[in-house]
């Protein structure tokens, strides 16, 4: 057994290698979705690549935010990291710790891990996820709903677990009285919240955002993207942020990466990607966002994209984005080679065969 | 001065429940001008939506009713006519847009179909030259092949597609008023630039006025001429979009601006939230409804309901103490000029 135990542990760091400050890599991450024909005989005839090839990093203590619109692979991206949904292929590197003189640890890799060290992996990494009506069992109360991942790994008593329930109400700005009470006392805005607190329960490292704002009025999600900051600061977490809002994501993201029909195409510091954006969807995309000013509004130069985004199932060669690009060289260069995903300037990355930086406002 | 196009006089439209009224919009009243476009913003149950349906006589009895008010259009009272009088301005004269385009549109009839007959209902033309209505309608909301999609049925259309289809419609008519509600909430953000372009382009042509009921500011902002903002079923405060955005009165409005992400936002400064939630329609506060949320409530904030009043060299504000707030907008770009 000792063989097995060294060569496994040889392996993950050798190939994981991951410098002490980043926490999680994802490595040319795939999920495809087969198309199936057939009710009985079920012939696979076709497959929707909902990720394609997507590489990144986060470091420990930022804000990733991953942009897009809908059907650009960024929930799927987020739970193939989790691995509720299985990756077709690809490596997710995670090293929740360093040792005690801050040097990496061994990462594990969550995309081809067995169930136990997944089950370890997932007390560091939890999930809030869009819909605080649908993510929350009705039938359950608030202490039964914060307190099962407690009880699911085995941590504390029964009193212990109350205590813990109490706290994480009072952290996530809900009163402990609450505890006894169903998910449909509840508002929108308090049920995220009661979301917020499950995923803290096990005290993780990270936690992936999946639009946890969307469905929420705007003074509302005021209030917990303001809640999710002080989190962060006091207890030092490390946040996925997956939103098609691009404010809110400019709000309250460190990087930013923009995805579209299945690719990263542009992944840089926040200021550099609102304010220097080279890729011309990632132009596109910033300049069709409102902004809640009508002097700036009237003088805003638009770009206007032609068309709709085409089905996954069936990309445009080369350069996905190119059926819609002002700028395209197509036929040609665009639609033709797929643009390698390149480093511009220091940490901004562009996938685009034709960069250049514009200024939107 | 001129004549407003549509007048909407104390406005009261309840809904029976199980749990008891529901004060859904509680005694509004406003001008809609011809050519205005005028946004109607709040967030979820504030009331915009009933509004819009009551002016559309759209609300079913016996679970809804219009309580009070009037709604007067060239002379007559939309409310007072009868069914059939009120079929002939519903989508001849006064078109609407609904938020979701995949459940507003029938998925067993063509896209063609159901334009022809709302083309036929209003207009004098028989079916051939309704559609050349049509395809034109479909051209102009720039569908390619516009006479050839009319052949399709709705799922065939994307979303965006869709909602441009809603559009030829609500404009096939050339209606004077259009009310659009949410018109673009179900879109990726790429396509709501298309389809608010489209919209002003079109209604900037044709000169026809717009009520945009929406909860994204930024819309607004772009869009409209002048806005009222709503709060649990009354008016807080209206004015000019340069009223709104720059010199906003009443407490809640300037916390709906704080409360806002903004792209161009250089630091990561720390959001205004507006504490608590909205109440319940149905068990509303006394006073001013804001009242609970508010950091300036007094007193007599409890006791009396502010009522809309204008005020000098600004816009239009319900609020009891809108002359003493000191209400500064610290993010807009054009409140520095």
């Amino acid at each position: 057994m000792t063989d097995v135990e060294n060569t496994s542990q040889f392996e993950s760091t050798a190939t994981g290698g991951m410098p002490a400050d980043v926490m999680l890599r994802v490595e040319n991450l795939v999920k495809e979705f087969p198309i199936n024909r057939g009710i009985f005989l079920k012939r696979k005839v076709g497959a929707v690549q909902a990720v394609s090839d997507i590489t990144f990093e986060i470091k420990r203590g930022e804000t990733l935010g991953l942009v897009g619109e809908s059907g650009c692979g960024k929930s799927t991206t987020a739970r193939s990291i989790l691995r509720l949904l299985e990756p077709t292929s690809g490596d997710v590197w995670f090293q929740s710790e360093t040792d005690d003189e801050g040097e990496p640890t061994e990462a594990i890799n969550i995309a081809t891990a067995n169930k136990d060290t997944l089950r370890e992996m997932r007390r560091e990494m939890q999930i809030v996820f869009q819909d605080p009506y649908a993510s929350l069992n009705p039938r359950m109360t608030v202490a039964g709903i914060i307190s099962e991942p407690l009880l699911v790994h085995g941590m504390g008593n029964q009193q212990e677990r109350i205590e813990r329930v109490k706290e994480l109400l009072k952290v996530v700005g809900l009163s402990p009285e609450h505890a006894n009470r169903y998910p449909h006392e509840f508002s929108g805005g308090q049920r995220q919240r009661i979301g917020i607190a499950r995923a803290l329960a096990l005290n993780p490292k990270m936690i992936v955002l999946d639009e946890p704002v969307s469905a929420l009025d705007v003074s509302i999600q005021a209030q917990v993207l303001n809640l999710l900051d002080d989190l962060q600061s006091e207890l030092g977490l490390t946040y996925l942020f997956i939103a098609h809002d691009l404010s809110v994501v400019r709000h309250i993201s460190d990087r930013v990466g923009v995805m579209y029909l299945g690719r990263m195409v542009e992944l840089a510091d926040r200021d550099a990607l609102y304010d220097e954006p080279m890729h011309p969807y990632t132009h596109a995309l910033l300049s069709a966002v409102p902004i809640p000013d009508p002097e700036l509004e009237r003088n805003r130069q638009r770009v206007i994209l032609e068309g709709d985004i085409p089905s996954p199932a069936n990309p445009p060669p080369g350069c996905r984005f190119h059926t819609r690009c002002p700028i395209a060289q197509a036929p040609g260069i665009c639609s033709e080679v797929v643009p390698e995903f390149r480093e511009m300037t220091p940490d901004h990355f562009v996938a685009c065969h034709f960069p250049e930086v514009k200024k939107l406002f | 001065m001129t004549e407003p196009l549509l007048s909407v006089k104390d406005l009261r439209t309840y809904f029976s429940t199980e749990e008891g009224i529901v004060r859904a919009v509680d005694g509004i009243s406003f001008d809609l001008m011809p050519g205005e476009r005028l946004g109607v913003v709040g967030e979820s149950g504030s009331g915009k939506s009933v509004t819009a349906m009551s002016i559309m006589r759209l609300v079913e009895p016996p679970a809804g009713e219009i309580v009070t008010g009037t709604v007067t259009y060239h002379g007559r009272n939309l409310l007072a006519i009868t069914e059939d009088e009120m079929r002939a301005v519903r989508g001849g004269q006064i078109a609407m847009i609904f938020q979701d385009p995949m459940t507003s549109l029938n998925p067993v009839y063509t896209v063609g179909d159901q334009l022809i007959e709302t083309i036929m209902l209003h207009q004098d033309v028989n079916k051939r030259d309704a559609r050349n209505v049509a395809a034109q309608a479909l051209s102009d909301v720039q569908i390619p092949n516009a006479a050839d999609r009319l052949d399709d049925y709705p799922h065939q259309f994307s979303g965006g597609m869709r909602q441009r289809v809603m559009i030829a419609m609500g404009l096939s008519c050339n209606p004077e008023v259009l009310i659009a509600d949410e018109p673009t909430t179900a879109l990726d953000v790429t396509t709501q630039a298309q389809i608010m372009d489209l919209m002003l382009r079109l209604a900037a042509d044709r000169g026809t006025a717009v009520i945009l009921i929406t909860h994204d500011l930024g819309v607004v902002a772009g869009f409209c001429d002048n806005v009222q903002v709503m709060y649990a079923g009354g008016i807080v405060e209206r004015g000019s979009n340069d009223d709104i955005f720059y010199r906003p009165q009443h407490p809640y409005t300037w916390g709906l601006l704080g409360s806002m992400t903004r792209l161009d936002e250089e630091q990561q400064v720390r959001l205004h939230s507006i504490r608590g939630a909205p109440p319940s329609v149905i068990d509303l506060p006394d006073g001013c409804r804001f009242r609970p949320r508010c950091d300036f409530a007094t007193d007599r904030c409890a006791q009396e309901l502010p009522l809309l009043r204008k005020i000098e060299g600004r816009g239009e504000v319900a609020c009891h103490h809108a002359e003493e707030l000191d209400l500064e907008i610290t993010r807009a770009v054009g409140a520095a000029g």
